[in-house]
């Protein structure tokens, strides 16, 4: 009884604003007029990784924070700064992890490399089994 | 088609291939299943601790002067705490920050996405350390700082150097160690 009181007070509950009451930035949510810039920054929000909701990108999250950065993007980008410049802005603060895409340098340049790597084995298997089937049908 | 003879014991190398990629695929299995119930949530934090304050010019509360990178160029170790009126954790920490001053510490705020009243409203309740607070109302100078969420404490060096990054609320039991960072900045 006690317990299904209690379970009743906490659905009645008024949660405790955690939210902030300031109206988001203004490019956050607004596209840039020139169209071919709102592109670019569009396509590098979807390879930003928002920090506060993890595993989304700043273009897929309602958080606050990741609409914050889609104003630093948009803002950057039609001062004239490209989308890779805009990255490794952030990346030297966030570090590697806050782009989706990975860095062609260190560990993660095995992922770059993995795929030619299996593709030159599958070529190399092919090869031999075409030139066996070869020299089997000349016999 | 003619009968390929009977070869009873199979190379060893005919068998690594068959059983190989098995193999494989089963310590890739075993691997991925291990890391399921991993937590993955990783604490980000600002890879500028070492490299110079960015430049900052914030307004500050109803006339008040703000924040700006003259601040940080005194030639006295500060923090820098992050926080905002919204945040519940900073609520919690404001006595510890009040320690902090009372030990003679310079504390400068910046209030991320936050309004004024509402700002001047928390340091009412909760207490001013302040000596500045910056309001960075569309948090552009918290991602400057490579700062992903409130709270969050900076030890900055006299020079403007970030030599230390607190993220969450400062608990009484981390007063000694952000101490022994400002003594290490002053250095």
């Amino acid at each position: 009884m006690r317990a299904l009181f209690l379970a009743l007070l906490l659905l009645f509950a008024a949660p405790l604003a955690a939210d902030p009451t300031m109206p988001p930035a203004a490019l956050a949510d607004t596209p840039l007029p020139d169209a071919a810039q709102e592109a670019k920054a569009q396509a590098l929000m979807h390879e930003l990784r928002c920090l506060v909701c993890q595993n989304q990108s700043i273009a897929d999250s309602h958080a606050d924070m990741a609409g914050d950065m889609r104003a630093l993007v948009r803002s950057k980008i039609a001062a004239g700064e490209s989308p890779d410049e805009v990255r490794a802005w952030l990346i030297k603060r966030y570090g590697d992890w806050v782009s989706f895409n990975p860095p062609t340098h260190g560990a993660a340049l095995g992922l770059w490399l993995a795929p030619l790597l299996f593709l030159g084995v599958g070529l190399l298997l092919a090869l031999r089994l075409f030139r066996r089937r070869g020299s089997e049908t000349k016999a | 088609m003619t009968e390929t003879p009977e070869t009873p014991a199979r190379s060893w190398l005919t068998r690594l291939a068959i059983y190989g990629p098995l193999l494989l695929f089963a310590v890739f299995v075993v691997f991925v299943g291990s890391q399921l119930g991993r937590e993955t949530r990783v604490t980000v934090t600002s890879k500028l601790i070492g490299q110079p304050m960015p430049a900052v010019n914030l307004p500050g509360l109803g006339g008040a002067p703000g924040l700006t990178s003259a601040d940080f160029k005194t030639g006295k170790p500060v923090l820098v705490n992050v926080f905002a009126s919204w945040c519940i954790p900073c609520r919690v920490e404001a006595p510890q920050l009040a320690r902090l001053t009372a030990m003679g510490v310079t504390v400068n705020g910046i209030a991320v996405r936050d309004a004024p009243d509402d700002v001047a409203a928390f340091l009412k309740t909760n207490g001013n350390p302040f000596t500045r607070v910056g309001l960075d109302k569309t948090g552009q100078t918290q991602i400057t700082l490579g700062s992903s969420g409130v709270p969050e404490t900076f030890v900055i060096d006299g020079r403007g150097i970030i030599r230390y990054q607190h993220i969450g609320e400062i608990r009484p039991e981390h007063i000694a160690l952000l101490m022994a960072k400002l003594t290490e900045a002053g250095r």
